[in-house]
């Protein structure tokens, strides 16, 4: 108990200002009716429709699966030309990866973690519209390049230069680049989301040793998004600039190396692994107790796991190049730590039996799936074990041994709870409980249809049957076990079928299951039957980590509004926002309604993505300024507003801010966030140049470089703008309305010089990017930084006219907060893209 | 045992939390880039490795050593008054413990993963053996 609990709680308010509640309530929580129900922001409309939509790709991408089975159940097959099976195992990939696993994850997230929080909603619901918009256009869109016979073919890793437009003329390349890049920046933008809503977000009172576990899960993979799809990112943009514009990053006849997309894209891929894996152990963390009915054993072991293997994920990248020719003490290194990940794999697998044992579980779908996940996930585990062994991967590499393998720890690890999450989450999400009987059914099928697959093929494999050739002689013993994996793929997706029909019969079903029907412990399963589409009645006090359990009169409290925030009294969309550690409330936040603006603004950010695929630069170059635009008009009429009235009683007696600036913002954190994000993508950037530094003795040495000239000019202009914004801060706190403005066009004048003065460094010099590689990565430092300049100017000006407009005041100064801190990054930015492009050569 | 008003909350303990984990990722990113670039850009392939497991010994032993502080200190937050796991209770003392004993775990974890990786670069003689 802490000195500001409020319990003893007050007596409920009389009937008649309950109803006029519960009517503010409905009215400022309303979606939208006709075709604007699709404006809505709501978190629990966009992560239904997110996680449908995922399962729509799941669907899609298993259907591919099956056709690459029917293709190799026999030998000599020609079901498939050998070019349609290499798009279809491409997309396959590519689809369940980028369009299934992580989104998935995200959708389900945004969907239950308001409500598991005690939150009415997640601090930025129009960027997880915008996200989920940019999901579907992207989605689309590279899935439709198969019904043109115009998809990728180089496997779901893109390997150049079997990817270079030598090699693969078509557009498939630059769908799978341009397409998913734009979907990779709405998955950063759903981590930030999470991120920020798990720190920021709780119900009073629930400390950070009381926050479920699921969120120690999606904040470990947040923060892991943040860091991991970044090198992927300045991958898909130096792979793009040799296709589009024949910068050789990756051609080795003009010093560049294929080896470092493959740097760039496992840099990412590892870390993607646990990405996809984390968030269904944490399904599997909040099902377990639920079934057992007691709380997790080991809660800070489990925490341990996560952050654990979080970190460890990021040092397992090189395990899938071992056969490329590296030192081996490099290979050693990897293999140490991919066994090192073990570790943390085995502690939350342990804690899991820990919490069975002995307890009486109650037989149930979810519980099924959740056994068959970590039989099926230890069997892939141990497999990964034998993989990461330097020896054993140069024998099985590239076989169907490694298909095996990652299936295991994708389908077990991931799919399997993804389905127990589904039957356990249904009722919370539709208010309906899927047939017990038809999940049972299912999971047999599911699990049987599993092993009859994948158990086979470690053998296939080990005979010596390589991953992804379209077809394979007789004669060399491979015809039954392929035989027996196409019959249970067939077998496993009867079982997805059954759990297919099994939700659209229950979504036609009249009637809603009791309230809380699995005897959770955990504040999600406070919602109604259906769900209210405000969430939580009123927002209770947390004293526990199953506060459902171990709080005797919560649902009563919450119920009658007794907790805080009962009401809606200015018919705003409210949430709470607390401290970091003990979730101590700081302000009550205003969260934006429904709008067209952000699916606007993911249809033209789509359209400067999708031109581009076909080299309709000008149509691309419209598409991005209205998107510009868009995302402008977004952040102007939607963000920073100025409330009527500086504060607010949320009830208990307690009144809060209605805005709050610099770190206690949600917004700042997002900068912030969003920021560390970009800087990797920049030192991703970075570690390319120092990358063919190592790799090519002659790097520096065929071309004359940038000078030091431009830019030392360049970064004394941006330390200049810089300084500015800083000042332009505290002169907008010392209401200096004179001195603030002058800063802000000064920063502007600035920025944009500086960035002219970096790009004119390789063009005075006359560094040809297409001549060899060593001009091409210097013009895309420069690029990059003079780019981040220019978006720093437009925000030195976006706040000169907020300011012009009273949206800005000295009292109401978040915008200039955040530049201030997107500036100190661009800072950092400038400094080090000066020192590498005109330091580094000098040392040389 | 202090009360609660002397544990105010400190985001700098969410930080200590990931500190020892992310001295094994410096430690790590030095282990895998030292011999690579000594290997390519310095000595040569078929080179000894000396010059480099000498730097690596020495990052570790730091890099240990700051672990064990760390674990240390989360150690002694975590037995604060005495306590025990699961620190469960809604108090900033259990609170308190709690982050000082996944501070501790981590750091372990973080110790363990060091010395693999460590033990990895001093077992090869040269670049390529």
């Amino acid at each position: 108990m802490t000195a500001r609990d409020p319990e003893p709680l007050a007596d409920a308010a009389p009937e008649s200002l309950r109803a006029a509640q519960v009517d503010r309530l409905t009215r400022a929580w309303r979606a939208p009716s006709g075709w604007r129900y699709w404006t809505e922001v709501n978190n629990s409309d966009v992560g239904r429709w997110y996680t449908g939509a995922a399962l729509i790709f799941l669907l899609f991408g298993g259907v591919l699966a099956l056709l690459m089975r029917i293709q190799l159940a026999v030998p000599e097959n020609d079901f498939l030309s050998a070019d349609r099976y290499n798009q279809i195992f491409t997309m396959h990939g590519s689809v369940m990866m980028f369009l299934f696993a992580v989104p998935i994850f995200e959708a389900i997230s945004v969907l239950v973690l308001p409500n598991m929080l005690g939150a009415r909603d997640l601090p930025f619901p129009r960027l997880s519209a915008f996200g989920f918009w940019s999901f579907v256009i992207g989605g689309t869109f590279v899935c439709g390049s198969l019904f043109f016979d115009a998809a990728p073919r180089g496997g779901w890793f893109m390997y150049p230069p079997l990817t270079s437009n030598v090699y693969e003329p078509g557009v498939g390349p630059d769908i799978w680049l341009l397409g998913l890049s734009f979907i990779e920046i709405a998955s950063i933008a759903a981590a930030v989301e999470l991120i920020v809503g798990i720190l920021k977000c709780r119900a009073p009172g629930m400390r950070i040793n009381l926050i479920p576990l699921y969120c120690w899960y999606v904040l470990t993979v947040g923060v892991m998004i943040v860091f991991a799809f970044p090198p992927l990112i300045a991958g898909d943009l130096l792979l793009e600039l040799e296709r589009a514009l024949h910068w050789p990053f990756f051609d080795a006849r003009r010093g560049g190396d294929p080896l470092l997309w493959q740097h760039l894209f496992w840099i990412f891929g590892h870390p993607e692994v646990y990405i996809v894996f984390l968030p269904s152990v944490a399904l599997v963390a909040m099902i377990l107790p639920t079934f057992a009915q007691r709380p997790m054993a080991g809660y800070s072991w489990i925490v341990l796991a996560a952050i654990g293997t979080g970190f460890l994920s990021f040092g397992l990248w090189v395990h899938h190049m071992f056969t490329t020719g590296l030192p081996g003490v490099s290979l050693a290194i990897f293999s140490a730590a991919s066994q090192a990940v073990a570790i943390p794999t085995a502690v939350q697998i342990f804690c899991f039996i820990a919490t069975v044992l002995g307890a009486r579980l109650t037989r149930s779908t979810p519980m099924l799936f959740v056994f068959g996940s970590l039989a099926t996930f230890v069997i892939g585990g141990l497999t990964g074990v034998m993989v990461a062994l330097v020896v054993f991967n140069a024998q099985a590499h590239d076989t169907y041994f490694v298909v095996a393998h990652l299936h295991s720890v994708l389908i077990g690890g991931a799919l399997f709870p993804i389905v127990a999450g589904l039957y356990y989450f249904f009722p919370f999400a539709s208010g309906k409980q899927l047939s017990e009987r038809l999940g049972q059914i299912a999971f047999w099928f599911v699990f049987t249809g599993f092993n009859l697959t994948f158990l086979p093929m470690h053998l296939t494999g080990l005979k010596g049957m390589v991953r992804r050739v379209y077809t394979y002689p007789a004669g060399l013993g491979f015809e039954w076990l392929n035989l027996l994996s196409t019959v249970g793929a067939f077998i496993l997706a009867a079982g997805l079928a059954i759990v297919v029909v099994d939700v659209v019969r229950t979504v036609r079903r009249r009637g809603h299951a009791p309230r809380n029907p699995w005897r959770a412990g955990t504040l999600e399963w406070l919602t109604e039957m259906p769900g209210q589409r405000w969430g939580l009645r009123s927002v209770p006090e947390v004293d526990s980590r199953y506060p459902l359990w171990d709080q005797p009169d919560i649902v009563r409290d919450v119920d009658e509004g007794r907790c805080y925030l009962p009401d809606a009294e200015e018919g705003r969309r409210e949430t709470l926002v607390t401290s970091v550690i003990d979730a101590t409330p700081i302000q009550c936040l205003r969260v934006n309604g429904p709008t067209t603006v952000t699916m606007w603004a993911a249809a033209f950010t789509g359209g400067a993505f999708i031109f581009s695929t076909f080299h309709w630069y000008a149509a691309a170059l419209v598409s991005a300024m209205l998107a510009a635009a868009t995302i402008v008009l977004w952040l102007w009429t939607g963000t920073a507003t100025i409330p009527e009235k500086p504060e607010k009683d949320i009830g208990l007696g307690l009144t809060l801010p209605l805005y709050a600036s610099g770190s206690a913002s949600v917004g700042w954190w997002a900068m912030f966030i969003m920021m560390l994000g970009d800087m990797t993508a920049f030192i991703s950037l970075v570690f390319g140049y120092f990358f063919f530094w190592t790799a090519r003795p002659d790097f520096l040495a065929v071309v004359d470089g940038p000078g030091t000239g431009w830019p030392s000019v360049a970064l004394v202009l941006a330390l200049g703008s810089w300084v500015a914004t800083v000042a332009a801060r505290r002169a907008n706190r010392r209401e200096q309305d004179a001195a603030f403005h002058i800063a802000c066009g000064a920063g502007a004048a600035f920025a944009l010089a500086s960035g002219v003065a970096l790009l004119a460094a390789p063009a005075v010099t006359g560094m040809d990017p297409t001549l060899h590689v060593y001009p091409a990565i210097v013009w895309t430092l420069a690029i990059w930084t003079a780019a981040h300049l220019g978006l720093g100017a437009v925000m030195q000006i976006y706040c000169l006219a907020r300011r012009v407009a009273g949206r800005l005041t000295p009292r109401y100064d978040i915008d200039i907060g955040n530049v201030t801190l997107y500036w100190h990054f661009v800072a950092i930015t400038v400094a080090i893209a000066v020192a590498v492009m005109a330091g580094f050569p000098l040392l040389s | 045992m202090r009360s609660a008003s002397d544990l105010p909350e400190r985001r700098r303990y969410l930080v200590t939390l990931a500190a020892g984990p992310a001295i094994w990722t410096i430690h790590f990113f030095l282990s895998y880039l030292l011999p690579a670039v000594w290997c390519a850009r310095v000595a040569g392939r078929p080179a000894s490795l000396g010059a480099v497991h000498v730097t690596i010994l020495v990052a570790t032993v730091v890099a240990l050593l700051l672990i064990a502080a760390i674990g240390w200190n989360g150690y002694q937050r975590h037995r604060h008054g005495g306590g025990a796991a699961p620190h469960d209770g809604d108090t900033a003392v259990d609170r308190h413990r709690f982050l000082g004993f996944a501070t501790f775990l981590l750091a372990g974890l973080s110790g363990i993963a060091t010395i693999a990786v460590a033990a990895s670069v001093l077992a090869f003689a040269a670049c390529r053996p």
